[in-house]
């Protein structure tokens, strides 16, 4: 018997940047969306993202930068993500992030780039239209 | 100001223009809503008269300029007397981009620094920690010795600039840095001017750059308010800071309430580390935003003036009218910045300012427009430098003092913001004070509650934000942006590596042992800060020996 | 290698992977936890339950250090509620371990309580399991407690640490007796703040008015976890409680009890879903029926359980 498949997403924040405003926000409308967050606070490097990504078991992670370092970290989890042999894990980023470096962001693998102004709506229907369970 | 008389005539002509004039109207055509709010969810009456503030009192509750309770502005002359100080916040990659766009602003007429610091350098790491990696100059300037300090700041005169610097776990080292450097241009202390933000309270709610746990922070604080109440009497050491709070989701009676909150917790540390009140309180500043909701902004700033002068005349028993005045700095929302349509930002900015301005601010940093999707670039932070400068001289708001006073409406919203922001401060006292409601995240909680449903209200189109749930229009991305070469990282990287191959090194470590030493006891730390600057230890150096003594604070995430 | 091998090895991927299957209730879970159920009993639970912001976290944080110098492997399962009306969760207990993501030798996993009405999962009882099979020496259960989960450790842990703070108004009142009686250990966190001693009291009087022979008296700990204080001593408790508990018979005790309420437990889960499901179209007929007031609800079930072959006589 097949039970209640729930999607399991990882809110991170890679590099230094302490704005979690967006991440926050996000976290709480994927949960009233019936997902369950693990959320991992600030200051996390690639590794501590990508280990956790594993041990949770997530479908999805959620990478929120406004710092700028977005060009460095985001491209350092997916190659993290490869090494472990776990991308097929969506990644998806988030952030003040100029429109020009977006091409460079999906080709490093990041499935979608969220700016501001986006609804969190169209986040959790691209999630649950991206993610098999 | 009314008097029963005059009172009860209006309450009668009120009720017969309501029933012979308004509800014939209605009937007809109602409202656009069924009720209005503000962004505090204050409920907005369709029109406003005495009878919303009956109770007020003028000498007792608005008083003249200069006077207290301060509502009606710190200063008896404001902007007749000398216009707000220009400030705008830059830095960006290295030392030597960030002392070009420096000369660039002074030579455009802006009137003080302020001084942006990388994310690295913020939190006390030097530009080869692996943590750095990516973020080297990205939010600001990368500053890693004196070295890039001297760099920084090269020609321009000390004595006559005020710097701002927005650094507050390591404020300590970047002031020492600040003191030295000043040093070598053969000024002394006690001539600068400036403000250190210094404010970790709210890092711990908000911001995120914080390093060492609450107490040893606190006591960082303290010491420099002892600091420079001896040696530097025209600098600002602290700027508590709403900002962030209101960045990070707070309306604006939370915004008043926390930081305030937030500015009781500083000064009860103070006095028990042995100040007494108007030795320090004189050069508290404070920092807030300005949003959109133009006359919620402006009594924000009213009541926020007149909370804080009563709770040092109150509460700490100020004597010295100066330790009443609350002084403050605003920049315009950078969250209400929208990525859609980046040229739109100018006219939110504008109306920002100007809420900032009839508020009574003291120095005022406006938004560029692209700031919602790269740093401003050199164009952008020319228009937004243009639009103080066409508020300040073309627009006549600086011309009388305080103009939008006895307007019923924003007399109301005066009061009602006070009077809510002094519920919420009540209920944080009952938590045991400021520290202790951010240990339980409870600020964090309410603040991100506010986030949510502000963003939930987005979406559901209730509130209209323009460009983004509404008037919406296909565009090209936009062209221009400010890039960071991402080889400042390796170019400071090469700079330390001289720097150690350089310095005496022994020298180095004697400072480091004696700071070390000093973080034991309870003595005053900027002493010793300031030899280790001098002597050329790297911030990441002087911020380890302070952690190996303080340990490092761990956030508490309450969702 | 197949999943089970793996597993064993403890490969934390797979771990990962087959405690998403049982959260998920797929088909291929039984037979996982058949070949891996011989390889089970090893190591030593540990359920950290008590109020919200209590610091259960920092506790579960400082504690799997302690277990790593003794090169001990650990395992940490952090269970937060999950909402009734979404189904959603946020998983926050992590945060405050951080430093325990690049350990070799530390597996966490966060999980929801996902539809068990304030207790504990089925899935978490499992999960416990498969971290067992994969070898670790220590499992940390968290629980916040709320509703049932408090009770329901037991049926994990072999050994019940309860986490309190001064100053949470009526302290010990508050707790509910049940909680009282199954922890083994009384933590006292933020014993920094004023009324710690006060609460050390009040245990102590609720203690010695609640004895029980069969139970090795609770040893009260004094800690503040944020500063990592008090946790080398709780460190040896867990040892000291776990090696009574062992010598004494008492821990064999419990295994046994438990194993047994599991199995009532499991008999009556698949009994009642056998029931359900032979029955849904009647359900659909009676509803109707009771919704028209043809029939009261009490007669209505009589008649489907008399009538399992789907005979209704009463019409």
């Amino acid at each position: 018997m097949a039970g209640s498949k729930t999607i399991r997403v990882l809110i991170a924040k890679p590099g230094l940047d302490g704005h979690d405003r967006g991440a926050k926000v996000i976290a709480r409308a994927l949960r009233d969306s019936g997902m369950e967050v693990i959320y991992t606070g600030l200051r996390q490097t690639p590794e501590q993202i990508v280990e956790t990504a594993i041990q949770e078991d997530v479908q999805v992670i959620g990478l929120s930068i406004l710092s700028g370092a977005h060009n460095f970290l985001f491209p350092r989890v997916m190659e993290l993500l490869r090494e472990k042999n776990a991308e097929d894990i969506l990644v998806i980023g988030g952030g003040v992030i100029p429109e020009e470096d977006i091409p460079g962001l999906k080709e490093a693998g990041i499935k979608e780039v969220f700016t501001p102004g986006t609804p969190t709506s169209e986040i959790i229907n691209f999630i649950k239209a991206n993610v098999k369970v | 100001m009314y008097d029963k008389e005059s009172l009860s005539k209006l309450s009668e002509h009120k009720q017969n223009w309501e029933k012979n004039v308004l509800n014939k109207v209605l009937n007809k055509k109602p409202e656009r809503k069924e009720k209005f709010f503000t962004g505090s969810n204050i409920e907005i009456n369709g029109v406003y008269t005495g009878l919303d503030i009956q109770e007020l009192d003028y000498s007792k509750d608005l008083g003249f300029p200069g006077e207290y309770p301060y509502t009606r502005g710190v200063y008896p002359t404001m902007y007749r007397g000398r216009l707000w100080t220009m400030r705008q916040y830059a830095g960006f990659g290295t030392a030597e981009e960030s002392n070009k766009r420096y000369k660039y602003l002074l030579s455009q007429g802006q009137t003080g620094l302020s001084v942006a610091f990388d994310l690295p350098t913020q939190i006390g790491y030097d530009s080869d920690h692996p943590l750095s990696r990516g973020e080297v100059g990205k939010v600001g300037v990368a500053i890693d010795s004196l070295k890039d300090m001297e760099i920084l700041f090269e020609g321009i005169p000390l004595d006559k600039v005020s710097t701002s610097m927005t650094i507050n776990a390591p404020a300590a080292i970047l002031l020492a840095m600040y003191i030295a450097i000043a040093e070598k241009q053969g000024i002394t202390p006690d001539k600068l001017s400036g403000t250190i933000q210094n404010d970790i309270l709210k890092e711990y709610i908000a911001r995120g750059t914080y390093i060492f746990p609450p107490e040893q922070s606190m006591r960082l604080i303290t010491d420099i308010f002892e600091f420079c109440s001896e040696h530097m009497p025209k600098w600002n050491t602290i700027s508590i800071s709403g900002y962030h709070i209101r960045e990070a989701g707070a309306t604006a009676v939370q915004e008043v309430a926390f930081t305030l909150a937030n500015g009781i917790a500083y000064v009860e540390a103070a006095i028990k580390a042995g100040l007494s009140v108007d030795d320090f309180a004189p050069r508290l500043s404070f920092f807030f935003n300005a949003h959109n909701d133009l006359f919620e902004e402006v009594a924000k700033f009213r009541a926020a003036r007149r909370l804080w002068a009563k709770i040092m005349k109150e509460r700490f028993k100020a004597q010295d009218p100066k330790s009443m005045m609350l002084r403050f700095h605003t920049q315009t929302a950078g969250s209400t910045l929208t990525a859609q349509q980046p040229d739109n930002n100018i006219v939110r900015v504008t109306i920002q300012a100007l809420a900032a301005v009839l508020g009574g601010t003291q120095s005022l940093h406006t938004n560029s427009r692209d700031e919602a999707l790269a740093l401003p670039s050199e164009d952008s932070v020319r228009i937004a430098l243009r639009t103080q400068q066409i508020i300040a001289h073309e627009s006549g708001v600086a011309d009388t003092i305080d103009p939008l006073a006895g307007s019923y409406y924003v007399e109301f919203l005066t009061n009602t913001i006070e009077q809510k922001a002094k519920e919420y401060i009540d209920k944080i006292e009952t938590l045991g004070g400021a520290p202790k409601a951010i240990e339980k995240g409870y600020i964090q909680q309410e603040i991100q509650n506010s986030a949510y449903s502000y963003q939930m209200e987005v979406e559901q189109g209730k509130r209209i934000v323009v460009g983004v749930n509404k008037f919406k229009i296909e565009e090209d991305p936009p062209k221009g942006l400010l890039k960071v070469d991402p080889s400042v990282g390796k170019l400071q990287e090469e700079k330390i590596k001289q720097l150690k191959a350089t310095r005496d090194n022994l020298q180095v470590s004697k400072a480091l042992q004696e700071l070390k030493k000093c973080a034991e006891t309870d003595k005053n730390l900027m002493p010793p800060i300031i030899k280790c600057v001098r002597a050329y230890c790297t911030l990441g150096e002087i911020c380890d020996a302070l952690r190996a003594v303080f340990g490092e604070y761990k956030a508490p995430i309450n969702l | 290698m197949d999943m089970v091998q793996k597993i064993l090895k403890g490969d934390k991927r797979s771990i990962a992977r087959l405690i998403t299957l049982i959260e998920n209730q797929a088909e291929e879970v039984r037979e996982l936890l058949k070949q891996l159920h011989k390889f089970t009993g090893k190591a030593i639970t540990i359920g950290i339950t008590g109020p919200p912001g209590a610091g259960k976290s920092s506790i579960v944080n400082f504690l799997a250090k302690k277990f790593r110098e003794d090169n001990k492997k650990v395992g940490i399962i952090a269970i937060d509620p999950t909402s009734p009306f979404t189904g959603g969760a946020i998983l926050g207990d992590r945060i405050r371990m951080q430093d325990l993501t690049l350990d070799e030798g530390i597996y966490i996993r966060s999980m929801g309580s996902r539809g068990a009405l304030g207790g504990l999962s089925r899935a978490s009882y499992d999960a416990v399991k498969v971290l067992d099979a994969a070898g670790m020496d220590y499992i940390i259960i968290e629980t916040v407690g709320v509703g049932q989960s408090e009770v329901d450790i037991i049926k994990l842990a072999d050994i019940v640490v309860l986490v309190l703070i001064p100053g949470m108004g009526d302290e010990v009142q508050a707790i509910k007796a049940g909680v009282m009686e199954i922890a083994d250990i009384f933590v006292v966190n933020k014993s920094d703040l004023d009324g710690a001693d006060r609460l050390i009291t009040e245990i102590q009087l609720n203690l010695d008015l609640n004895q029980d022979k069969n139970r090795i008296k609770p040893p009260i700990i004094k800690t503040v976890a944020t500063a990592g204080e008090g946790i080398a001593e709780l460190n040896i408790t867990i040892k000291d409680i776990h090696k009574r508990l062992h010598d004494s018979g008492l821990l064999q005790i419990k295994r046994k009890a438990r194993i047994c309420q599991e199995l009532q437990e499991l008999i009556r889960e698949i009994h009642i879903k056998q029931i359900v499901s032979s029955f849904e179209a009647k359900i659909d007929i009676f509803t109707e029926k009771i919704l028209k007031k043809e029939i009261d609800p009490y007669t209505a079930a009589l008649a489907i359980l008399n009538n399992k072959n789907g005979y209704i006589s009463i019409d």
